[in-house]
């Protein structure tokens, strides 16, 4: 089941390029040209790559408001989500949503959702109208284990259990909500454990190796796409940066050198040295690779920077639809 | 015409679009097997089958964003709850969810859903099952809210809710479904947005909506014993809200009383307050009064629930004072 060589370099690009999409994110953020709330995807690039890679181009995604990777896997342009960023027209959401908002309906990216949890329901519903009409297409959902707590989460796992909906619940452990570590606020801290109280399948991966994420979704695809059965997968990793651009780097609640110890196992590094063991690509390519996607990323800004705000009379529309 | 309870003319309508629309689907606890809490959905599992017609587990919040999840799909669901105060745990699917999807995805997802069950005191519940929700709901932009007080227009919003490319909020009255009245056959649509006038009156104008359309219509008949003549605007739609309505009954009687079966503090009497202060202040005669529930948690005892709730009594004595009468 493992990844043909061709699609792990195409992993690679897809990590390297969230990197640079957020290192540059960051950036555009401390100089003001991004707002509001931005939180950063800096060293879960596995995740999102991983799982998104074993997708078919008519599944569903849906996420929490750390969003940016898997919207740029789902294969929207990175300007038009720096777009977005910027509150500019020609961002994804027409500048309305913001970082925490990004759709793109027709690649099926149900959005960047802010209130935690809450779109848990929301993937099982969109599972329930693929069942309904009778397609055989799957809904991944992505969320941090600090949603776990929420009964949003309970009730969405029951259901699409009972109802046997073709969704992935997957897990994004990153083992803190904000500034609170997962153990101090949960009593079961292996997140895969609430499976057993909605009779489903779960799967505990290592988020740091692509490779392994892609395989358990792979698993998990095929189980929803056959029989509609859904799986809860937790899926251990680790961000980098801080909750959001307004916290700092490690804060109060982490220590610097367990953030040290945690970029040792860095995705990207790993893919890499991999696949150079393998021969599939050596540091000149890489180089090469990473250049190309730094100019991508530049283009992006120059692009969100040159684009419009939105016209005043956007205020107005788009409340109702007619 | 035929002569149908609320609660079948509600039926009626879901069976309907139902058969009209194979993504319409029903939602909610109690609506398949059991026949509906209220018998609202009695007929429609054996009609049109479990996937159809979807008993849930007790999960408000649970259940209303799978409703939602659908929407965002392409399916147009009706989610029933078996009363408002229920589909509080809810609401963050309906404000935050339902609501705002079609704006924060800049137009791109409709969000095509109805939340509908019973709304207001019924009797004796006490208070956690005796609260009228439209002030709420009615403040949020991005949902309709509709309020229907008789079977016909109970049928004709539900129908007109559920083609809606919005999250419309149907408040069915829980102490109507009983009501009988005429109810056209087949393809009969209320348009959300526009009242009615209910009973035609020069003197005064009662603005009301679900259950206290009844209590106005009983205080315009104490009214017309005094000779005084009561106008009763039904307004049935609360968000949007028919203002010219509202404005050519003020500019015709000068005087209006505010009804509703909810608390005072910034409820829908205090928005039509507005709307008749601003555009219609040089018609006035007298200031406008309102009559609501009194500003207090609805009590079981039945003396003091009457005395809590607006009533034909406080009605006409309000138009009596709008019209310095008392």
């Amino acid at each position: 089941m493992t990844a043909p060589s061709e699609l792990q370099l195409t992993m690679l690009r897809r990590m390297l390029l969230i990197r640079r999409f957020e290192e540059k994110t960051a950036e555009a953020y401390a100089l003001g040209k991004i707002g509001g709330f931005c939180h950063l995807y800096i060293g879960q690039e596995a995740v999102a790559v991983g799982c998104l890679s074993a997708l078919r181009e008519d599944d569903y995604a849906i996420s929490s408001y750390r969003e940016h990777g898997q919207a740029l896997v789902r294969g929207i342009p990175p300007g038009v989500v720096m777009a977005e960023l910027f509150g500019k027209a020609t961002g994804c959401s027409k500048g309305k949503g913001g970082s925490m908002h990004l759709f793109d309906a027709g690649r099926r990216f149900m959005g960047g959702h802010g209130i935690v949890g809450g779109h848990i329901p929301l993937a099982a519903g969109i599972a329930f109208a693929v069942k309904y009409q009778g397609g055989d297409q799957v809904c991944v959902c992505f969320f941090g284990e600090a949603a776990v707590n929420i009964g949003a989460f309970h009730e969405a796992l029951n259901m699409a259990s009972v109802w046997k909906l073709p969704v992935i619940f997957l897990c994004e452990n990153n083992r803190y909500g904000m500034g609170t570590a997962f153990e101090r606020v949960a009593a079961v801290t292996d997140v895969v454990e609430h499976a057993c109280s909605y009779d489903m399948a779960a799967e505990m991966v290592d988020g740091m190796n692509v490779l392994t994420v892609y395989d358990a979704a792979r698993r998990a695809v095929e189980r929803a796409r056959k029989g509609g059965h859904p799986t809860l997968l937790e899926v251990r990793t680790y961000r980098y940066m801080g909750h959001s651009m307004s916290d700092p780097l490690h804060g109060v609640y982490r220590t610097k050198d367990e953030v040290e110890e945690q970029k040792k196992k860095d995705p990207i590094t790993q893919l890499a040295e991999k696949l150079k063991e393998d021969k599939a690509i050596d540091q000149a390519a890489l180089d090469a690779m990473d250049a190309e996607i730094h100019a991508e990323v530049d283009e992006a800004v120059k692009f969100a920077d040159e684009s419009p705000d939105p016209d005043l009379s956007e205020l107005y529309t788009d409340v109702l639809a007619d | 015409m035929p002569t149908l309870t609320y609660r079948d003319a509600l039926n009626q309508a879901l069976r309907e679009e139902m058969q009209r629309d194979p993504s319409v689907f029903l939602m909610g606890e109690e609506v398949g097997v059991y026949q509906g809490a209220y018998k609202v959905s009695r007929g429609l599992l054996e009609e049109f089958g479990a996937q159809r017609v979807v008993d849930t587990p007790i999960a408000e919040l649970g259940f209303a964003g799978i409703g939602v999840g659908a929407a965002m799909a392409g399916l147009r669901p009706v989610i029933e709850f078996m009363t408002w105060n229920f589909a509080l745990l809810a609401l963050d699917q309906i404000v935050n969810a339902a609501a705002k999807m079609l704006y924060m995805s800049g137009g791109q997802l409709r969000m095509p859903i109805v939340f509908r069950g019973p709304n207001g005191a019924a009797l004796q519940l006490s208070s956690q099952h005796s609260q009228a929700w439209e002030s709420w709901l009615a403040h949020i932009p991005g949902l309709k809210v509709v309020a229907p007080a008789t079977p016909a227009d109970a049928k004709g919003l539900l129908k007109s809710a559920i083609r809606d490319n919005n999250p419309v909020i149907v408040l069915e009255g829980e102490m109507l479904y009983n009501l009988k009245g005429e109810v056209p056959e087949g393809e009969h649509l209320v348009p959300i947005g526009r009242a009615d006038v209910k009973r035609e009156g020069t003197d005064v104008t009662l603005i009301c909506h679900s259950k206290t359309v009844s209590v106005a219509l009983k205080a315009a008949e104490q009214l017309a014993e005094q000779n005084v003549s009561a106008e009763v605007v039904d307004l049935r739609s609360l968000r949007p809200l028919d203002e010219t309505a509202i404005l050519t009954s003020v500019a015709k009687t000068n005087r209006a009383v505010v009804v509703e079966e909810g608390w005072p503090h910034a409820g829908i009497g205090a928005q039509v307050v507005d709307i008749i202060q601003r555009d219609a202040f040089d018609q006035l005669d007298a200031p406008v009064q309102r009559v609501t529930q009194a500003d207090v948690p609805m009590p079981y005892n039945k003396h003091l629930e009457r005395a809590a709730k607006a009533s034909p009594e406080k009605v006409a004595a309000a138009a009596r004072r709008v019209l310095y009468l008392e």
